[in-house]
């Protein structure tokens, strides 16, 4: 019962890295960016939310939907003036630009917030549990797994069934052919980081509930990002889900072994899936 | 007349004779510089490796990798396990630790190779992540607090009497001398390996294969091979110098072993200050970066974040770095790999 126990709970905090991946994939899935800063970015999000939170007196929760839309705002701008200008095929342009802003992030944290750890302010739900036959669940967790199902479905949703997803999937496809019918890329491609961004927000706010946060801990929820991405399959966003939950059991599952295991145990599977079916589970992308 | 091929410039001819002056100031600067100078410029000329080695893999084999950390991390650890559990001498030490990182290349390539461009870099990065984490689980090592080596590995080095002897130092201040003279060693090795590598056939089959690798391949050139030796020779680097550095630091933990600020973040910002893909470039990088060192060093996380900013914005604004930018008004090349057709006349077949 104890490790159906432990396998549940993987699979929850799979939630949470399914939300740190599903911005990383909608960016590489409209323009093929990688971008380095992105745990960094959810980093920020967490301390914004924390600011909010003091400075208003606001709850995490109500502080998250205040965020949403300066995070929106900051990844258009973003986009727009800085990244839109490293595009192209080259790839040295994009990876070095972000890796500077990811560091240039990480330390301008570390000089404004210190290094200390933080937290979000908890209050009774964030501790709460519900009982399902013998099985303890964290209110906390299912509402992470619900949010990362919501993301996703939304995304989908956005992607097939609205102006803007049209938009996105043209300029993915062929930002030139796609800018003859009226499509602006460079505003496409800012709308869709800024969406990025938002998830982001949301997933900060996860971060931060869950758990103790600091400058510094950003390049791992890359990694873990990265990994949940890329065992789902380029382009598939319930991929992504997938990829997340699998990171997560071998996390809860290593760490129920050995404690000192745990994040070796998650970078072990994303290499075993790598190694049995480099393209992914899902593959959708050709690249 | 006939018709010659040259690389050479009159510009490399002086620097060649230059080149030759500064290394023999270099080789005889512990003769009259202080010990503060002597571990600068260790500094300076370990750093110089690292960079050149990545600038090897990424502006010349268009692999971008940020898991230089793994090679560095692994030499070190190598050096103190041949030292502490085979009771080797430190010095030949520095060979194990060349080989360790090769041997764990050859794991990681077969990984990151199956990511492309982007994901390779993040791959690079995870796996660097596995072995640090496999190696905070050595205990014999000090587990995750890490080790120191043995005094008396580190008082009976081989050359460190000598030294102090002819130079009469103590015996501390003779170990940074022979550390600074291996690190000269490897420099220049590691320089004139890569202008080597990079004026053979393989040299034109790499700058080939980067500038286009489809194009490449149609020519008959194995990108795949190419791939493999750029991203192996440059473990083995970067693997001794990681031995080199610990052997003079002699105090080793994993988290600074592989540490990916020290061995990769401040190397892609020398690279990409002085410039990507020239040799010139992260010679000029890495005296930039000791200098932003110096002046800012006090100011902690500033000085990173002004490094961030910088290589963002020479990224943008000179994709080449510092030397492109100065190579492009001047056509000045001090190491030139470009063949150029000269002597003789052109004349036509009427003639």
């Amino acid at each position: 019962m104890i490790w159906v126990d432990t396998i549940i709970q993987g699979i929850l905090l799979g939630g949470l890295y399914a939300l740190f991946a599903a911005g990383l994939s909608l960016v590489f899935g409209v323009m093929r960016l990688v971008n380095l800063a992105h745990g960094d970015l959810i980093v920020m999000g967490a301390y914004l939310i924390l600011v909010l939170v003091t400075l208003l007196g606001l709850s995490p929760f109500v502080a998250v939907f205040v965020a949403m839309p300066l995070m929106f705002g900051l990844g258009w701008a973003l986009q727009r003036f800085l990244l839109n200008r490293t595009l192209g095929d080259d790839i040295l342009p994009p990876l070095l630009v972000t890796f500077g802003l990811s560091i240039a992030l990480q330390n301008a944290l570390l000089e404004g917030f210190s290094a200390d750890s933080q937290r979000l302010p908890t209050n009774a739900l964030t501790t709460a549990s519900v009982e399902i036959g013998s099985i303890t669940l964290g209110v906390m967790p299912l509402l992470t797994f619900a949010s990362a199902v919501l993301v996703i479905v939304g995304l989908n949703q956005l992607f097939y069934r609205t102006e803007i997803g049209r938009a996105f999937r043209a300029t993915s496809d062929d930002a030139t052919t796609a800018s003859l019918m009226g499509i602006k890329p460079a505003n496409i491609f800012a709308t869709a980081t800024g969406i990025a961004l938002v998830i982001v927000t949301i997933a900060a706010l996860y971060l931060g509930l869950r758990a103790n946060f600091d400058p510094n801990i950003g390049p791992a929820r890359l990694i873990y990002a990265f990994e949940a991405v890329i065992i789902g399959g380029l382009g598939s966003l319930w991929g992504t889900l997938f990829g997340g939950i699998i990171i997560g059991v071998a996390q809860t599952v290593g760490a129920a072994i050995n404690p000192e295991w745990q994040i070796l145990a998650g970078h072990l599977a994303f290499l075993i899936v790598l190694l049995v079916r480099p393209r992914g589970l899902f593959p959708r992308a050709n690249d | 007349m006939a018709y010659s091929v040259t690389t050479q410039t009159p510009a490399s001819r002086i620097t060649a004779i230059l080149g030759v002056i500064l290394i023999v100031v270099l080789l005889a600067l512990p003769f009259f510089a202080g010990r503060g100078t002597i571990q600068d410029m260790f500094f300076i000329l370990t750093m110089l490796v690292l960079a050149q080695l990545w600038n090897l893999l990424a502006g010349y084999g268009g692999l971008v990798s940020i898991g230089q950390q793994a090679f560095v991390g692994m030499g070190a650890y190598a050096l103190f396990g041949t030292v502490i559990l085979w009771g080797f001498d430190p010095v030949p030490s520095i060979l194990f630790a060349g080989v360790a990182a090769l041997v764990i290349a050859v794991p990681t390539a077969f990984f990151a190779f199956r990511l492309n461009g982007a994901y390779f870099a993040i791959g690079t990065w995870v796996i660097a992540e596995v072995v640090r984490l496999l190696v905070a689980q050595w205990k014999t090592l000090g587990g995750g607090t890490g080790t120191s080596l043995p005094r008396d590995a580190t008082r009976d080095m081989w050359f460190v009497e000598t030294i102090e002897n002819t130079l009469g130092v103590r015996s501390a201040a003779a170990r940074d001398i022979l550390a600074y003279w291996l690190a000269l060693i490897l420099a220049l090795a590691t320089i004139g390996g890569i202008y080597w590598l990079l004026r053979t056939r393989r040299g034109l089959a790499l700058a080939a294969v980067r500038d286009n690798t489809e194009a490449a391949k149609s020519v008959g050139v194995d990108a795949g091979r190419m791939k493999w030796i750029v991203f192996l020779s440059s473990a083995f680097g970067t693997g001794l110098a990681g031995g080199l550095i610990y052997m003079q630091k002699a105090r080793i933990s994993p988290d600074a072993a592989f540490s990916v600020t020290d061995w990769t973040a401040y190397v892609i910002f020398i690279v990409v200050i002085g410039g990507i893909g020239t040799v010139e470039g992260p010679i000029i990088g890495v005296l930039v970066f000791f200098a932003l060192q110096s002046l800012l060093a006090d100011f902690g996380s500033w000085y990173l974040m002004t490094l961030g900013v910088l290589a963002i914005v020479i990224m943008l604004v000179a994709p080449r770095g510092l030397w492109g930018l100065l190579s492009e008004r001047t056509g000045l090349h001090l190491f030139p790999i470009r063949r150029r057709l000269s002597g003789g006349k052109l004349t036509t077949s009427e003639e």
